[in-house]
């Protein structure tokens, strides 16, 4: 006749099998604990706060020869020409017919885009930047934008405290907000 | 590397022929019956005849590994999407992942943290879902003026497919979520990880770690080898290439969640975490760009879903909204994924605006265009689920129209 | 860039040994208008030992698939005279016989007719014909792969014949195909008015050569031979006209030397597709027996799952919506604890019908009768973790 084994003496029957019990999925016994360098090499998102920033640092003196060299081919020069992938200026066009849509006139965190242009930066060889280096462009953007100052130096405690202009521009989701049935 | 080819701009004609120029094929027997056919084939292939691709963008986009490509729903039937024909985003090119090498991190605030093998995660409890997956920019072109010629451009970042996959549930209770965590981060292995913050109460309701797309694996441009599916919500969140979640007690405020996927109002205010792609439908013929033979019987179809659940009703109206009938709906309906609808149609040959209009189990019913302007203005760019007009002409051509 | 570049860099790519060992330092591959598999990817269709290439079975990998619709490009085949090239434009599709108004269809006419589209199963009545006297086939695909389950799109065959008129005495309805064997078969007409498709779509595109381009018949439940490919013509009658197929072919020799004709329902059967025949388990642990079952009669009411041989059997989970006359996925969670297994499946359907043991059938029909063999299937899973076909006592 068939037994259902209970859950704790099949976990005790898996740890006499020598398992390392704890590193893997206790009730399917698949999967290892990750180590730290594993996770380091992975967890690169960084939230507002600044969790996670890595020790840098950068002015936008230091980041301009960076993007120039790195980014402006698709980038442009400076930033704000509508030829490419656009990253300054727009500032107060939100509320008008024609929005634009930049670092400087709608991202609401800094943070956010050192992260971005970590992880996924430059297009074709993201990840390739050093810590520095992605500390210099931020600041280089930034002070194209008119945010901060050519000297100004972001670095893991500075960043996070940098206010976008448009930080207080987002509200949650409204809908539904038509389509309402009247039947 | 020479990055002038990212940038190359001009009309390129994208044209078939570019594919099928390589030989001409031998015209098929006039009687196939007195000829021996052709031999058993171990992967098979679709009929040299039949020729729906999906659409790329013309112009090209600024680069070939960034944007979409579009599902050809002029040329579909029933409710499942070739998987060949899935459309797709991205925005880092298509990454090419060696499954053997490919491991899924989970960790943060849990107790448990693990990396999991695709083979590990393929020995789980699993199960196979029809879903729609739709990209939240779908129709974006349509907010101002009839621009997409077609119904593929329209409406095609939309399909629907059989995913098989671990309920992300379980590996959460099986890591064991610490207290206090609210929300989960999901990362992708392309170069841009695409990184989501998704509110943890979706995480433990019904989103899976998906393998299986139509019966295999996951094609590489919707995924390979492990993604995300979060029923119902815009497809950017089911994260493809998967392979990290963490657990967090707040939203990491990422590029595509704080900027691209947000919402611009009127006012200069924009919409964050708009999740849930609502009720929508679209005739898929007669629909633009087709062309009619002559008045006449007919069946107007088309699909019809929502985020919300399962559609209820779908009705049609061939004189631009004045009069509706109730479509047919393919049984059974699911929730959150593709209705196949059609009503039988008798074209008397003069000028007509045929329309589609769903409501979902939520009492919720598709809007017009005019009614989301009111309240949206313009540029809110995303979630343009407004009812669709395509005009028939009295000879027979569709176009996209305004009414 | 054009279609070609892009063409061109995928096509480098799927010729790669290796992929990049980090893919997130790598820019990926561009956009494509058809998509491929992984070449990672490598499950394939395997045809049954034939005397030509254009004679007989390919088989579906049912060890190798998920869920339960079957990838199209692996749905299993059987055609007698090779696949035919059918150019849509032309092809034509004519409804004579007893009928007030014999038609000839393009195929632009038929698919603007009302349509619907269902998920069913086609199962060849020949599928496991090796089993009979012992385990021959090592793996699932052998033994069960004459099985897929898609969604087919077409017109209800019953609208058709409802526009041609029926004449008195018709009974019968004769489907024959455009290929080089015809495949000629005869239909009664009480199924022909009940939910026969004249099908044009499949998965939500066109079918598939090996599967009958442009047009082809789908009867839910009934023997895949049925399911003319390749239609060109539908001949009402009154009688059946005793073709090959159906008269010698798909017949059943019982022990006595009788032959039952026209067994054509495909009754309950299921199979267990993991751990299955020539897979290995990687070591005692946790894993999901998994399978499919279908019938021919409409719905899957249950499976059970033993893992003793038949002693003991627990119910197995249905993946939902259990649709009927289409392959139903059940899963089971099994703890293997290192020791000899050997698992079984066996199913019940809507009509209270129970999939046999092969002993039971065998009683019955003896041995020679080649099709409907929708016996108990076991998979022995050794020590070792190797898993092989086996018969039980």
């Amino acid at each position: 006749m068939s037994r259902r084994l209970p859950l704790a003496a099949t976990i005790v029957a898996l740890v006499a099998c020598a398992w390392p019990v704890a590193a893997q999925l206790p009730t399917y016994g698949v999967g290892r604990a990750p180590t730290a360098e594993e996770i380091k090499a992975w967890d690169l998102t960084i939230p507002p706060d600044g969790a996670g920033l890595p020790p840098g640092r950068g002015t936008a003196v230091d980041g301009k020869p960076v993007f120039v060299q790195r980014c402006a081919s698709c980038h442009g020069e400076t930033g704000e020409d509508e030829k490419y992938f656009r990253l300054v200026g727009g500032r107060g066009t939100l509320a008008t017919d024609k929005p634009i849509k930049t670092v400087g006139s709608y991202w609401p965190y800094a943070t956010t885009l050192w992260s971005y242009i970590r992880r996924t930066q430059p297009f074709d060889e993201p990840g390739s930047l050093t810590s520095d280096q992605v500390y210099g462009v931020t600041a280089y953007l930034l002070h194209l934008n008119g945010i901060i100052g050519e000297s100004e130096v972001l670095d893991a405690a500075s960043l996070p405290k940098i206010r976008m202009p448009n930080r207080d521009g987002f509200i949650p989701d409204a809908r539904p907000d038509v389509g309402k049935t009247k039947r | 590397m020479n990055r002038r080819r990212f940038l190359k701009r001009g009309v390129m004609a994208l044209g078939a022929t570019a594919v099928g120029s390589a030989h001409a094929p031998s015209p098929a027997s006039d009687d196939p019956s007195k000829v021996l056919g052709g031999p058993k084939r171990p992967y098979g292939d679709r009929s040299r005849f039949e020729r729906a691709v999906r659409g790329l963008p013309q112009p090209p986009t600024k680069t070939d590994e960034w944007g979409p490509s579009v599902t050809p729903l002029g040329a579909s039937m029933g409710i499942i999407t070739p998987s060949a024909l899935h459309f797709e985003v991205h925005r880092g090119g298509v990454a090419d992942i060696d499954p053997k090498k490919h491991r899924l991190l989970i960790h943060g605030m849990v107790e448990r943290p693990v990396i999991l093998t695709v083979d590990e995660i393929k020995r789980l409890p699993s199960v196979s879902r029809i879903y729609f997956l739709e990209c939240a920019g779908n129709t974006l072109s349509e907010w101002t003026a009839p621009t997409a010629p077609t119904v593929d451009w329209t409406h095609g970042m939309t399909s629907c497919s059989e995913w098989t996959g671990v309920p992300l549930s379980l590996l959460l209770r099986e890591v064991g979520v610490r207290k206090g965590a609210t929300w989960i981060i999901a990362e992708g292995a392309d170069g841009t990880g695409n990184e989501r913050s998704l509110p943890l109460a979706k995480a433990m309701n019904d989103i899976l770690v998906a393998y299986g797309q139509n019966g295999e694996a996951i094609r590489p441009e919707n995924g390979y080898p492990l993604r995300l599916i979060v029923p119902g919500w815009e497809g950017n969140v089911s994260v493809k290439w998967l392979r990290r979640l963490t657990a967090t007690d707040r939203p990491y405020m990422t590029r595509i969640e704080s900027v691209d996927h947000t919402g611009l109002m009127p006012d200069g205010k924009a919409r964050r975490f708009m999740f849930v792609m609502e009720a929508k439908s679209v005739i898929t013929f007669p629909s633009g760009g087709q062309q009619m033979a002559g008045p006449g019987s007919y069946e107007i179809t088309g699909l019809a879903w929502s985020g919300h659940g399962r559609i209820r009703r779908v009705e049609v109206s061939t004189d631009a909204g004045k009069t509706w009938r109730d479509a047919t709906l393919q049984q059974p309906v699911l929730p959150f994924a593709h209705t196949r609808f059609g009503l039988p149609w008798r074209w008397n040959g003069r000028e007509a605006i045929v329309q589609s209009r769903c409501t979902d189990e939520t009492g919720y019913v598709q809007p017009t265009l005019k009614e989301l302007v009111k309240v949206r203005g313009v540029n809110s760019k995303f979630h343009l689920n407004a009812i669709q007009s395509w005009k028939v002409d009295a000879d027979g051509s569709v176009t996209n129209v305004h009414v | 860039m054009a279609l070609g570049a892009s063409l061109a860099a995928w096509s480098t790519v799927m010729r790669a040994q290796s992929a990049p060992d980090d893919p997130s330092k790598v820019l990926g591959q561009p956009k494509r208008p058809l998509g491929t598999r992984s070449r990672f990817e490598t499950a394939a269709r395997k045809a049954l030992r034939g005397k030509t290439d254009e004679h007989g079975a390919n088989m579906t990998p049912l060890g190798d698939l998920v869920g339960t619709i079957t990838p199209s490009e692996l749905h299993f085949t059987v055609f007698r005279g090779g696949v035919p090239e059918i150019d849509p434009r032309t092809h034509r599709l004519l409804i004579h016989g007893r009928v007030e108004r014999p038609v000839l269809l393009s195929m632009d006419d038929i698919k603007r007719l009302p349509s619907i589209s269902r998920i069913y199963f086609l199962e060849c009545s020949g599928n496991g014909q090796s089993e009979w006297r012992g385990p021959r086939e090592p793996t699932v695909q052998g033994t069960h792969g004459l099985t897929s389950s898609s969604e087919w799109t077409g017109v209800p065959l019953s609208l058709l014949l409802r526009e041609v008129g029926l004449r008195k005495g018709a009974a019968w309805i004769i489907a024959e195909g455009a290929d080089a064997t015809g495949n000629e078969r005869s239909i009664p007409v009480t199924k022909a008015m009940d939910d026969i498709l004249v099908a044009y779509g499949q998965n939500g595109e066109a079918l598939r050569p090996e599967n009958g381009y442009p047009l082809r018949l789908i009867v839910p439940g009934w023997e895949g031979n049925v399911s003319v490919k390749w239609l060109r013509r539908l001949t009402v009658v009154d009688r059946p006209y005793m073709t090959r197929m159906e008269s010698v072919e798909h017949a059943l020799l019982m022990p006595d030397g009788t032959v039952r004709g026209f067994s054509v329902v495909m009754e309950a059967k299921s199979v267990i597709t993991f751990p299955s025949g020539g897979q290995r388990l990687t070591g005692p642990g946790f894993y999901e027996i998994t399978g499919l079952a279908w019938s021919g009669r409409g719905q899957i009411r249950r499976v059970d799952v033993s893992t003793d041989a038949g002693a003991t059997w627990r119910r197995a989970t249905l993946q939902e919506p259990a649709l009927p006359k289409a392959h139903v996925r059940f899963r089971l969670p099994w703890r293997w604890d290192g020791s000899e297994a050997v698992l079984q499946s066996q199913c019940v359907d809507e009509t209270g019908g129970v999939q046999p043991t092969l002993r039971e059938i065998v009683k019955l029909r003896g041995v020679n009768s080649v099709h409907h063999l929708n016996a108990i299937q076991s998979w022995k899973v050794a020590a070792d973790g190797t898993v092989s076909n086996v018969h039980v006592v």
